[in-house]
């Protein structure tokens, strides 16, 4: 076992784990949040995406001792308030979510990508998203709903 | 079957000559884990055969790019996403760059290494060839010393390379000034994002007065490690692009390539769509 340090939506935690834990069963299991789903467990469905020092990561193939001291951010803690983060808003409204279990994940790439691309293109769209798999919507919504969170101004 | 996760040590020194004195001294082998994009995997499906792990996520000293007048120096540790952002490799060592916007998605470039992608040595992955184009060189580090040797005599056989137990790949070596070079990558799989490639070529080539002065040709998925076509580059230097070369350098190929059939293509198609890549590479010459 070993000690953890980091710091998960602005909380900083302190825990023990062993090291090769995933970072995706410590924050299932240690704290709780289960918001990051499994799907695949090999980086291949972007279900377990999270933001880890602001770069989105598959959080099954992070080894839980190479997040100590970053900075995490799961789904819960998107919208800071008991308000839905816009990007939140923006997939519920335009019918991007049905079962939900990519959604978490697709709204953390979203987030990802339009930090780095304000307007993205809908292929800059589409590559944003390529490692995040749907297999309710046909990606359609979600993209529509990314261009809405575009025009919205949510980059922040 | 899940691995149990409690048998795994992982240790992360701070320092990249505390990790190479781990290595040196260590009685049980220490794996080093990067990215972890290969390595996670394996631990996920229960095939994680190495319980003693050494991190090099992150670490300086390995995640840098030092750029000379003839030479880009990328740090071994450096991720896709890095090299995707280098002003220096966009521009002028563009054929790395496109390679690394098609390692798998996103999250796989914001944590995969251009070190885990060349030491985990699949003869499927998508930067060697372009270092192959680029005649790259590696350097490898140990307590022992540093050696450089040409990136080609790195792959000795499937998954084999000439690190000893105790090195490491510390950075790649990409000369720059290909001037009047034209530049040709291309992978084919079942989509370019998140899919490994059926087959994929990356070469430069420059022409004098019409003729084939120099040329360089590297390929995934055509022999058991990446390859350098040299036979291929042979029947065409000196020559002008005719039908009659097309034919002679496609032949050349055919005879140096060892294609095998998986899961994912048969050796016929490979060996016919690497032909044919290096055709249309050969047409914008
Ligand atoms: C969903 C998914 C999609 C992928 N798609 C592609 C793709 O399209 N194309 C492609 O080429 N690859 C792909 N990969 C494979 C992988 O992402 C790359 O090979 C990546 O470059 C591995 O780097 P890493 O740092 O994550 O490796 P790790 O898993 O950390 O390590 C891989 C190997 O390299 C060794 N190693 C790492 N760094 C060093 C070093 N400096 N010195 C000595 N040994 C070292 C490790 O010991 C290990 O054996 C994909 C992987 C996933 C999960
Ligand atoms: S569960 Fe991590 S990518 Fe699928
Ligand atoms: S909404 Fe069900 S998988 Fe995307």
């Amino acid at each position: 076992m070993t000690q953890i340090h980091f710091t998960v939506n602005g909380e900083s935690k302190a825990l023990e784990a062993p090291p090769m834990k995933r970072l995706l069963d410590v924050l299932r299991e240690d704290l709780h949040l289960t918001g990051a789903k499994e799907g695949c467990g090999e980086g291949e469905c972007g279900s377990c995406s999270v933001l880890m020092n602001g770069d989105l990561v598959n959080s099954c193939l992070v080894p839980i001792l190479q997040a100590e001291g970053a900075q995490i951010t799961t789904i819960e803690g998107v919208a800071i308030t008991e308000q839905l983060h816009p990007i939140q808003q923006c997939f519920l409204e335009n019918g991007g979510a049905q079962c939900g279990i990519c959604t978490p994940g697709m709204i953390l790439a979203t987030h990802h990508l339009l930090k780095k691309y304000k307007d993205p293109s809908l292929l800059q769209i589409q590559e944003g998203l390529s490692g995040n798999l749907c297999r309710c919507t046909g990606y359609i919504r979600i993209f529509n709903a990314v261009q809405a969170a575009a025009l919205a101004g949510v980059a922040e | 079957m899940r691995s149990n996760i409690t048998q795994y040590e992982l240790v992360a020194p701070k320092s990249l000559d505390a990790i190479l004195q781990i290595l040196a001294d260590s009685p049980d082998r220490y794996t080093p884990i990067a990215g972890g994009t290969e390595l996670m995997v394996a631990l996920g499906a229960g095939r994680l055969q190495q319980k003693k792990l050494i991190s090099l996520w992150n670490l300086g000293e390995l995640r840098f790019f030092e750029v000379t007048p003839d030479a880009v120096h990328i740090g071994a540790g450096a991720t896709f996403t890095d090299i995707r952002n280098h002003p220096v490799i966009t521009s002028e060592l563009s054929l790395l760059s496109q390679a690394a916007s098609w390692t798998g998605s996103i999250a796989n470039q914001n944590r995969g290494t251009l070190g885990g992608n060349i030491v985990n040595g699949s003869p499927a992955a998508d930067s060697p060839p372009a270092l192959l184009a680029y005649d790259a060189t590696v350097t490898l580090v140990s307590t022992r010393g540093s050696r450089t040797i040409p990136y080609r005599s790195f792959h000795l056989s499937y998954k084999k390379t000439v690190l000893a137990p105790d090195e490491l790949l510390h950075s790649i070596t990409l000369p720059r000034n290909l001037i009047g070079y034209k530049t040709y990558i291309r992978k084919v799989g079942t989509r370019n994002a998140q899919a490994i490639s059926k087959v994929a070529i990356a070469a430069i080539a420059r022409t004098k007065h019409g003729a084939i002065e120099s040329i360089r040709i590297g390929a995934a998925s055509l022999r058991e490690t990446p390859a350098r076509l040299i036979a291929t580059e042979q029947s065409l230097l000196n020559q002008t692009v005719t039908p009659a070369t097309i034919a002679a350098a496609r032949s050349a190929l055919l005879s140096e390539t060892l294609p095998i059939d998986d899961i994912r293509s048969t050796a016929k198609y490979r060996a016919a769509v690497a032909a044919n890549l290096l055709e249309e590479f050969l047409h914008t010459l």
